[in-house]
């Protein structure tokens, strides 16, 4: 049995969402260093603010500002902070109610130590220098002295009734970028398949129950639920079962459109795969048309399959493979 | 009015357990690989095929191990030719079980096979977590499955519900209990270890690690034919707390204590509770919010201290109380799973065996 291949696999994805009303005038006070929450009907004030009570379920806009001062509520030390935290030296994770909210806001402390950080201590917003509308506007919170309702980390007070919440230029969505690494592996039937591949030789499994062999294998036959072991080689030579003419250009993909995607039957296998056909016009590419793979140099699948000039397939060799 | 009764509900009864030994890491297998092993156990262990289910049901992410719609490549494990009555919950197995009862209370299915698996070796399943939360306030920030519940530990801490101690002492006994366990990943003496993210050090954290895990359920006569001493659903309930964490008083879990209510949990005391609580700070709230006092033998399989395939821990807390009472060690247990950060979501199921 080959050695199990793994690589690198990264999968990335900007996320880009709407915003309600609520969260715009969040997130759009965060990039004017304002701190809204929101008031529910029996007068609990949320921060951060949502656009419904996490209780009733009712409705909720009524927006007031909060001071960017506030008292950690629950903290935990992290020692090695990992890609995409806030901050990337040793930092307290918090939970901190800011004066004048009833909830408290999830972020980072910068603190010089764990003994620095206690439950009920006071801490202040530092806000970002380049702030977007986001919740990373605020940079982390910092240890603070002062006592509520004093001026805040912006130096001024929070006004008589607050900021109304209606701001110049609103943001409406947000793009939320993430990313996961991982090691990815095929498991020992595909690892098998690529091995063969890499040698030029096509192999598939063939079911101990049903007798088909799949190509390419995924460990187990989709019909009967058990596991396939014995490789069977297959091809090199096929038979399109079916086709498509791709006539829209793939992103970072160099091929010409028009041309042809199909379904190969290889010879000995009973399940298609599918590849690209090359070495003959788009439109005179059809069902039953024999083909072979063509390979390139270093290449560890076939580059496309192209005519070898046999006489096509009749209909009844490949119809149970459609 | 009619004076004939409308029929009462069916007795559902989990009638077989299987699971994988639990591994950091399964690079060998493939997920259906890895997985059709249990399924074919399960089968076995009753004499049903394939074709003899009424339905079936699976819980898994495709954020483990990175793998777009492996959902679907698992099927190839069960064999769904001709086409079978089948479902999918981007949750722990523990909801597909949910669903699945739920299917045979219609009666629209006498048996059901319901499965599922996790592989956290390929990633870093404390990063991948982090793409559940709330992508506006919480997810930007990055914090990660063990961040959060280091937070909730500490309020426990500063409410004066557990000390540092008391919550190695959690992890000690899981170990401990883990060693009658075969499957079990993590078992004996294992050294508390250095801070995570403290106050959580590495022994209140659960293993990382791959597995899969497969139950059959069964309707009245059918569950007597297919199992000695069937283990009989007498009740679940799900129920959910706000996502925001600063919302929730994170020391207590009402969710929990109403879904055990609801179950009928507290209609009369168990004997057995296996608690889907991967860290050992949950455990102690749970055992305040469900009313487990010293006479109820909790986890004794482990637990998610043990073994924590994410996606199959719930699943297998149901199928672990099922067994001991398959095999005469429990009469009356409480299976619990938990999804979402710090116990955002609860699941209680109530069992029972037949007096011997």
């Amino acid at each position: 049995m080959p050695d199990v291949l793994s690589a690198p696999l990264v999968v990335e994805f900007p996320f880009t969402r709407s915003l309600g009303p609520v969260q715009s005038a969040f997130l759009t006070g965060l990039r004017e260093r304002v701190v809204l929450g929101v008031r529910t009907t029996d007068d609990r004030t949320l921060v951060p603010p949502v656009e419904y009570d996490p209780v009733t379920a009712e409705e909720i806009r009524d927006l007031v500002e909060v001071t960017p001062t506030g008292t950690v509520t629950t903290w935990a030390w992290n020692h090695a902070p990992r890609r995409g935290q806030p901050l990337t030296t040793p930092f307290a994770w918090v939970l901190v109610r800011l004066d004048g909210a009833d909830t408290a806001l999830l972020h980072a402390l910068d603190a010089p130590g764990p003994d620095a950080v206690r439950t009920g201590m006071r801490v202040r917003v530092r806000w970002a220098e380049e702030r977007t509308g986001a919740i990373t506007d605020i940079a982390c919170f910092e240890p603070y002295d002062g006592e509520a309702g004093e001026p805040g980390a912006t130096g001024k007070s929070v006004p008589a009734g607050g900021h109304s919440g209606v701001f110049g230029d609103p943001i409406t969505g947000i793009v939320a970028p993430a990313r996961l690494d991982y090691t990815y592996s095929p498991g020992r039937a595909q690892s098998a398949y690529i091995e063969a591949l890499s040698a030029r030789r096509t192999v598939g499994e063939r079911c101990p129950s049903c007798r088909k062999v799949y190509v390419p294998p995924r460990g187990a036959c989709p019909t009967c639920g058990v596991a396939t072991a014995e490789q069977v080689e297959v091809g090199p030579r096929g038979t399109v079962t079916t086709f498509c003419i791709v006539n829209i250009k793939a992103k970072n993909l160099d091929i010409e459109v028009p041309y042809v995607y199909a379904h190969i039957a290889l010879d000995g296998a009973d399940l298609a795969l599918h590849a690209r056909i090359g070495g003959i016009p788009y439109d005179q590419v059809r069902m039953g048309l024999r083909v072979a793979p063509v390979w390139t140099e270093g290449a560890r699948y076939p580059d496309h399959y192209r005519p070898t000039g046999e006489p096509d397939a009749a209909y009844e060799t490949y119809k149970e493979l459609l | 009015m009619t004076s004939e009764e409308a029929p009462g509900p069916r007795d559902i009864a989990v009638v077989a357990f299987a699971q994988t030994d639990h591994r950091r890491t399964t690079a060998e297998s493939s997920e259906v690989e890895m997985l059709m092993p249990v399924l074919h156990e399960v089968l076995a262990r009753t004499g049903l095929k394939t074709s003899d289910i009424g339905f079936t049901c699976s819980g898994s992410s495709d954020y483990l191990a990175g793998r777009a719609f492996s959902f679907t490549l698992a099927l190839d494990g069960v064999g769904a030719w001709p086409p079978i009555s089948e479902s999918h919950v981007e949750m722990d197995g523990a909801w597909a079980l949910y669903e699945a009862w739920t299917k045979l209370l219609t009666g629209d299915a006498d048996t059901a096979l319901v499965y599922a698996y996790g592989k956290c070796s390929p990633g870093s399943v404390r990063d991948v977590l982090t793409r559940q939360l709330d992508p506006y306030y919480l997810a930007p920030l990055w914090p990660d499955a063990i961040a959060l519940a280091a937070l909730q530990a500490q309020a426990l801490m500063d409410a004066g519900h557990t000390d540092e101690p008391a919550l190695a002492a959690v992890g000690a006994r899981s170990r401990t209990a883990a060693t009658a366990n075969p499957h079990a990943q993590l078992k004996g003496d294992v050294p508390q270890g250095d801070y995570v993210v403290r106050p959580l050090r590495t022994g209140d954290c659960p293993p990382v690690g791959d597995g899969a895990a497969a139950v059959i359920l069964a309707a009245g006569e059918r569950a007597r034919q297919l199992c000695p001493r069937p283990a009989w659903i007498r009740g679940v309930d799900h129920r959910i707390e706000a996502h925001a964490l600063g919302v929730r008083d994170l020391t207590d879990s009402p969710s929990a204590r109403l879904a055990a209510e609801n179950a009928g949990a507290f209609e009369r005391p168990v004997d057995t509770a296996e608690l889907h609580a991967p860290f050992t700070a949950q455990e102690v709230i749970l055992r305040r919010a469900l009313r487990l006092d010293d006479s109820v033998c909790v986890n004794p399989s482990g637990g998610a201290l043990a073994a924590n395939p994410v996606m199959a821990a719930g699943l297998i807390r149901i199928g672990e109380a099922a067994a001991r009472i398959h095999r005469g060690a429990s009469d009356r247990a409480l299976a619990h799973a938990t999804s979402g950060p710090c116990l955002q979501q609860n699941l209680v199921a109530v069992l029972e065996g037949e007096p011997r």
